[in-house]
């Protein structure tokens, strides 16, 4: 019994990271169709974010008493900056690739490539101001009325905007990198985010310890998914979502800006790699490469749950982590010693995290070859669905 | 008509003549240390131009052709390995002795015959990509969905050879270029020469090969596929017997050029089959332009070239280089560069300059002082 409920909490736990990864991807494929290579290392941007705020928490000397709290605020952070990056390449690169996905593909591998090296050879200090600079440089337009950026100088404001967001950039990157001292030289080694001491150790439960840390993790992704189906299912942008998803080209005729649409779900898909970043750091160390080895995993959600169907993105993940705990951590040969012995040793083979991958993958194209479009797929009429 | 008439066979022409004067300059020109990357380069032509059968002309996107190229490098490399065994005890390599293996593990035994060898490095890959394919063609999956698919086997594949030491030496691979080869070492100047050649021929086969498929009718099949494919179905025709065809032939194009790959590079590694890898051969195509056999074969060759350059100069900007690549190819041009310049690029170019007369699209009337037509 205690065997039975440790494996399905590790699995569980297993499962909410590749949830909370795999949801901003799913959201996003399931809207454009577009599969984004760089989701990982938009995961990886969420995961440094929490680190540097982790040491401006412990640096600067007025928020030293709210240190405890800094993955609560890391969260946001690393929603706003994954969100930011996305958006914008939403804006310069995959706009232009919309109805050719497999050249979308190729496209955001190139930007994963630029981002792991921009991690490695740009000093962290810098690269948040960049950061920062992109999003006013972004966002501000938002706030001034419209009247003014058509008006006569509206060119001006907007190229005025840029610059003071440039200028705000500049600045934060100066200050953070004479402030803490860890982020003003580039760096491609692995960083460690220490969890706060309230995170530490574990909850016992009818005699099973639970690690805090998962138990926080799970939580987020739950806050997260409850957060993404309150705003497809209650909110108006969440509306438009959901009808341009269905069908793209009635949503434009019937006046929904399917390209303000684009960038509202691309920019929520890809601040949920952000916070999904955040987790994978409480879990190990960081480095330019942690989204790799997260992102094939997401893939595998996707097409095991269907597209744009929120129920099996979460089914998906959780049967996915339920079953890489069973069988790669050797759980099922201790939960059920007396299985037939050819049983026995094959699962014993496969009884590691490398090759219970390769057992799961098997499951997954037998899965597919039952039920090619995922578990739940989207009802249609078309040719080409 | 002759095949020179027209502009497309002229570039063609052109190219192939300065490619083979290169394939029998370089030798004596270039030191063996380029010799033998350059030999690398024309094996990695060879999957490329498979890359460019499957995605250039069929529109399936592999990010999986690893699998095949690593297999290939590990048939060739296990009779290597066998071939100059006797000497170790028990007359099986010398790492199984690491492992505590005594006994050599049923599938190598095969790999002690050259003549299953060298059917298997093209066979096997072949076999394997027709059971994938065939599949996942079934279920008419396609698009991103196979793409995402025929990565995760990648990684499967990756790490089940990364992690069977027992088997086939795990992470560290198996090595070739100790071994023996009609009495001479592998690794040795005068077998790397040779490579060179064998590489250099069997492109051009293959080239060849390539054209032969896409030339028929069963090339425009293919290329209905990819333009759509359910009109091909509607039509009489099967997609998925071709679709499985063309996967097979491309991994057994992979193989062959694995193989080649293993015996110049020296070892076969599970590193063959990780990601990044696999899609970059999908960019050499893409950058020397998709659909155009002959710019499958430029592409690897001189972005690898560029590769090994850039890196030695500036290790870290190889990868600002390569992702630049990737987004500039996929926006600025999806027709590569071999593409672009069959499509006149490069006059619109100088035109764009103001180096060049602008066309005139309709024949000038013979017009007298009084603007009336002569007839």
């Amino acid at each position: 019994m205690q065997l039975i409920l440790e494996s399905l909490f590790n699995g569980v736990a297993i499962g909410s990271v590749l949830l909370v990864a795999a949801l901003g991807l799913a959201i996003v494929f399931g809207l454009m169709g577009v599969i984004n290579l760089a989701h990982g290392e938009l995961m990886m941007l969420g995961a440094y974010s929490t680190y540097i705020t982790q040491l401006i928490f412990k640096q600067v000397s007025f928020l030293k008493p709210f240190y405890d709290s800094y993955v609560i605020v890391a969260i946001g952070v690393a929603f706003l900056v994954s969100g930011t990056v996305g958006i914008l390449l939403e804006r310069t690169v995959i706009r232009r690739l919309y109805g050719s996905p497999l050249e979308t593909l190729l496209a955001t591998w190139g930007v994963s490539l630029i981002l792991q090296q921009f991690v490695r050879s740009v000093p962290l200090a810098y690269g948040s101001g960049m950061v920062i600079a992109l999003f006013f440089g972004l966002f501000s337009p938002l706030f001034i009325s419209d009247d003014i950026l058509h008006g006569a100088k509206g060119k001006l404001i907007r190229a005025s905007t840029w610059g003071f967001s440039a200028l705000l950039g500049v600045a934060t990157g100066g200050v953070l990198s004479s402030l803490v001292s860890k982020l003003s030289r580039a760096s491609a080694r692995n960083v460690d985010v220490t969890a706060p001491s309230w995170m530490r150790g574990g909850v016992d439960f009818v005699g099973v310890t639970f690690p805090k840390t998962r138990l926080l993790i799970i939580l987020i992704t739950l806050i997260s998914v409850l957060v993404v189906i309150f705003f497809l299912d209650k909110t108006a942008w969440g509306l438009r979502i959901r009808a341009v998803t269905q069908n793209r080209p009635m949503s434009d005729c019937l006046g929904i800006s399917t390209e303000t649409v684009d960038i509202i779900t691309f920019g929520i898909g890809s601040g949920l790699a952000g916070v999904a970043g955040v987790a994978v750091s409480l879990l190990g160390s960081v480095g330019p490469n942690v989204g790799g080895n997260y992102i094939v995993g997401c893939f595998m959600v996707v097409v095991l749950g269907g597209v744009g169907n929120l129920l099996g993105t979460i089914l998906a993940s959780f049967s996915i982590g339920i079953m890489t705990d069973l069988i790669g951590a050797g759980r099922l040969l201790t939960i059920w010693p007396e299985m037939p012995s050819p049983l026995f040793s094959t699962i014993d083979f496969f009884a590691t995290t490398s090759m219970a991958r390769v057992m799961i993958f098997a499951l997954i194209v037998i899965f597919l070859q039952f039920r090619p479009t995922g578990m739940f797929p989207q009802k249609g009429r078309m040719v080409e669905s | 008509m002759s095949i020179f008439s027209t502009k497309k066979s002229w570039i063609n022409l052109t190219i192939w003549v300065l490619i083979i004067a290169l394939i029998i300059a370089a030798p004596s020109v270039l030191p063996v240390f380029r010799l033998n990357l350059l030999g690398r380069y024309l094996s990695l032509a060879i999957v490329a131009l498979g890359v460019d059968l499957i995605w250039g002309f069929t529109g399936m996107l592999s990010l999986g052709q690893g699998i095949f190229f690593a297999l290939g490098g590990y048939c060739a490399a296990m009779f290597l390995q066998l071939n100059s065994a006797g000497e170790f005890p028990n007359g099986i390599p010398e790492f199984f002795g690491l492992y505590g293996v005594e006994k050599l593990p049923f599938f190598w035994e095969p790999f002690k015959s050259s003549i299953f060898t060298l059917i298997s490095i093209w066979l096997l890959p072949a076999i394997v990509a027709c059971i994938l394919g065939y599949l996942v063609f079934r279920n008419r999956i396609k698009g991103v969905y196979f793409s995402i698919l025929t990565q995760a086997a990648l990684l499967v594949f990756f790490n089940f050879f990364n992690g069977q030491q027992k088997l086939i030496n795990g992470t560290n691979g198996l090595k070739t270029d100790v071994t023996q080869l009609f009495g001479q070492m592998v690794g040795s100047e005068i077998m790397q020469r040779w490579f060179f050649w064998v590489s250099a021929v069997l492109v051009i086969l293959a080239w060849f090969f390539a054209r032969w498929i896409v030339r028929d009718r069963f090339g425009n099949i293919l290329i209905g596929i990819r333009d759509d494919e359910a009109r091909v179905r509607f039509t009489g025709y099967n997609p998925v017997i071709f679709k499985t065809i063309i996967f097979s032939i491309a991994g057994g194009l992979a193989g062959i050029s694995g193989a080649l790959y293993t015996v110049q590079s020296g070892i076969v590694s599970p590193q063959f089959m990780t990601v990044p890898f696999s899609i970059e051969m999908v960019i050499w195509v893409a950058v020397g332009g998709r659909g155009t056999l002959l710019g499958a074969i430029l592409g690897a060759v001189f972005i690898n070239y560029a590769k090994s350059l850039v890196s030695e100069a500036l290790p870290a900007s190889w990868m600002f280089i390569q992702g630049g690549l990737f987004i500039l190819v996929v926006t600025a041009l999806p027709e590569g560069v071999l593409g672009w310049i069959r499509k006149d690029g490069l006059r619109k170019l100088l035109f764009l300059i103001g180096l060049n007369k602008k066309l005139e699209t309709f024949p000038s009337l013979e017009v007298n002082e009084q603007g009336e037509v002569k007839s």
